[in-house]
């Protein structure tokens, strides 16, 4: 495939092709973390003056909102957007066109082979600094560095599935892998050696390798929040603010039916409940919530780890989505984020199938 | 558990298993008294809220019942209906969460004998289960 050699480190590299992409008006903003120099402040930007560029970094192991949420409205703007995107952001804004909640007809996508990002409380206490070196040293030898997000650890899926534009970074260089004719396309005139090129197998090997382990480790950890009374203590401190589903870039509903008219409770609801059980949690229904969620889009989870870091009292919640969307995604050989014309698993059906239903 | 009544749910598709429901009522056939119908116009109306709120609202056991395959009233409702029963059922499985309280089954409009089967079937399976602890945890 098509690659461009990277002369300087990927993270230069990239904001000078966005740079370019930019000045040469191929595109109308760009989508990026940025970090402030001076004070090391980051957040998810949307570029439009190249002089913005200065404080863009691109490949910060940081997720302050799931970048393929964030890009959902934007990208139906009509304006032509390169989107820097984490694998499993690309898989989640994939998840959001199927359901009509984006569009790639403007878009660029860049990805990367993803090391994982760290934890929020990392970027709060001031340790991501000191971190980030280590962490780009570790990554390129294809080791884990320590403190990434649970899901991060255990994520198999850290090579981008259809970005446009793929960047490998191992201990011999970095390269920009072209997929696409719109890859190709925007990089034309952008200077750098074109050589045949693919990333690197046995560097995603091993990747894989510590990946799966952690991932079986994760799964097992789980096994003891299970059944009613595993849920009920895993779920009992729980503030119910709901914070779990908003980050989410699959739950796309403006009207989240746990919020409405459903599940507003009453009264005659309360004196009902009390009557049958004796006692109540408040608020109610936490569990249900979760389980409702995990109904209706767990196939979908792409394992982003925002749910878990956004939660204020520590609930794994990403690490039982993952768990249980690899169960209910694998019902239907379903894999979010593979392809953007696969439909979803709850759109479509066949008449042959499930034949032990009924 | 000889004193235990259950309260068990049947979402019945109006098309189909509900009028079996009514043909095997006016054949005398015996019937739980324990199972309580509701009509619905298809089975694809059944969402998991409504299913996983129908637990937490009392039920130890649900039924959901509709047309056979290729039969649905309009047209390819309870194929839906099926995927997403297996969604429901395999977060109940990987939960550890008492899978075998709800079931999904297809009963024609002409087929009352099996109405009463299944629905007999299914009332004494969960007559066996026995209180259902979504319905009665202190801490839900
Ligand atoms: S459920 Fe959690 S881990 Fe899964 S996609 Fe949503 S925010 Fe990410
Ligand atoms: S983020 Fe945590 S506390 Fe808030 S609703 Fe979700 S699980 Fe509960
Ligand atoms: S009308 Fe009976 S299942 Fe759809």
């Amino acid at each position: 495939m098509n690659s461009i050699v990277m002369k300087q480190d990927a993270s230069t590299a990239i904001r000078e092709l966005l740079a370019y992409l930019l000045s040469s008006s191929r595109v109308d903003a760009v989508l990026t973390m940025r970090q402030v120099p001076e004070t090391g402040s980051c957040d998810l930007g949307l570029i439009t003056d190249p002089s913005g560029m200065v404080e863009a970094e691109p490949f910060l192991p940081v997720m302050t909102a799931n970048a393929g949420q964030a890009l959902s409205s934007i990208s139906m703007s009509g304006k032509r957007i390169a989107a820097v995107l984490k694998p499993c952001e690309l898989r989640g804004f994939t998840e959001r066109v199927k359901r009509e909640q984006g569009s790639f007809d403007n878009l660029l996508t860049i990805s990367s082979i993803c090391g994982g990002v760290f934890p929020l409380e990392k970027v709060i206490s001031g340790d991501l600094e000191k971190l980030v070196p280590r962490y780009i040293e570790k990554t390129a030898r294809a080791e884990a560095p320590r403190g990434l997000r649970e899901t991060c650890k255990a994520c198999e899926e850290f090579v981008p599935m259809n970005a446009d534009i793929s960047v490998s970074v191992t201990e011999h260089g970095s390269l920009m892998h072209l997929h696409s004719d719109r890859a190709e396309e925007y990089t034309e005139g952008f200077e750098g050696e074109r050589i045949e090129a693919r990333a690197d197998q046995s560097h995603i090997d091993r990747m894989m390798k510590s990946r799966s382990a952690a991932k079986g480790k994760l799964f097992q950890s789980l096994e003891k929040s299970s059944g009613l009374d595993g849920l009920v203590d895993l779920f009992g401190k729980c503030v119910g603010c709901h914070g779990c589903s908003r980050v989410c870039p699959i739950c796309y509903c403006q009207h989240c039916d746990f919020e409405s008219i459903n599940f507003d409770y009453n009264q005659p609801y309360f004196q009902e409940s009390l009557e049958a059980r004796g006692a109540l949690r408040l608020p109610p229904d936490t569990i249900l919530f979760q389980l409702g969620r995990l109904t209706h889009m767990s196939f979908s989870c792409v394992g982003c780890g925002m749910c878990s870091d956004v939660c204020p009292v520590s609930i794994p919640v990403a690490g039982i989505f993952k768990k249980t969307g690899e169960r209910t995604a694998g019902l239907f050989d379903y894999v979010p984020g593979r392809d953007s014309e696969e439909p979803i698993p709850v759109m479509v059906f066949k008449e042959e199938e499930l034949g032990d239903i009924g | 558990m000889p004193d235990f009544h259950p309260r068990i749910i049947g979402f019945l598709c109006n098309w189909c298993t509900y009028a079996a429901a009514d043909l095997a009522g006016s054949s005398k056939l015996e019937l739980p008294p324990e199972f309580t119908v509701i009509r619905v116009m298809c089975s694809s109306r059944i969402d998991h809220n409504l299913i996983l709120s129908t637990f937490y609202r009392g039920a130890d056991g649900i039924l959901v019942a509709g047309c056979h395959p290729g039969d649905c009233h309009y047209g390819e409702g309870n194929y839906y209906a099926r995927r997403r029963f297996a969604l429901l059922k395999k977060v109940m499985e990987t939960l550890d969460l008492e899978p075998e309280r709800l079931e999904l089954r297809w009963v024609s409009a002409a087929e009352g004998n099996r109405y009463a089967e299944v629905v007999n079937e299914f009332t004494d399976r969960i007559r066996k289960l026995g209180p259902s602890p979504i319905r009665t945890s202190t801490r839900l």
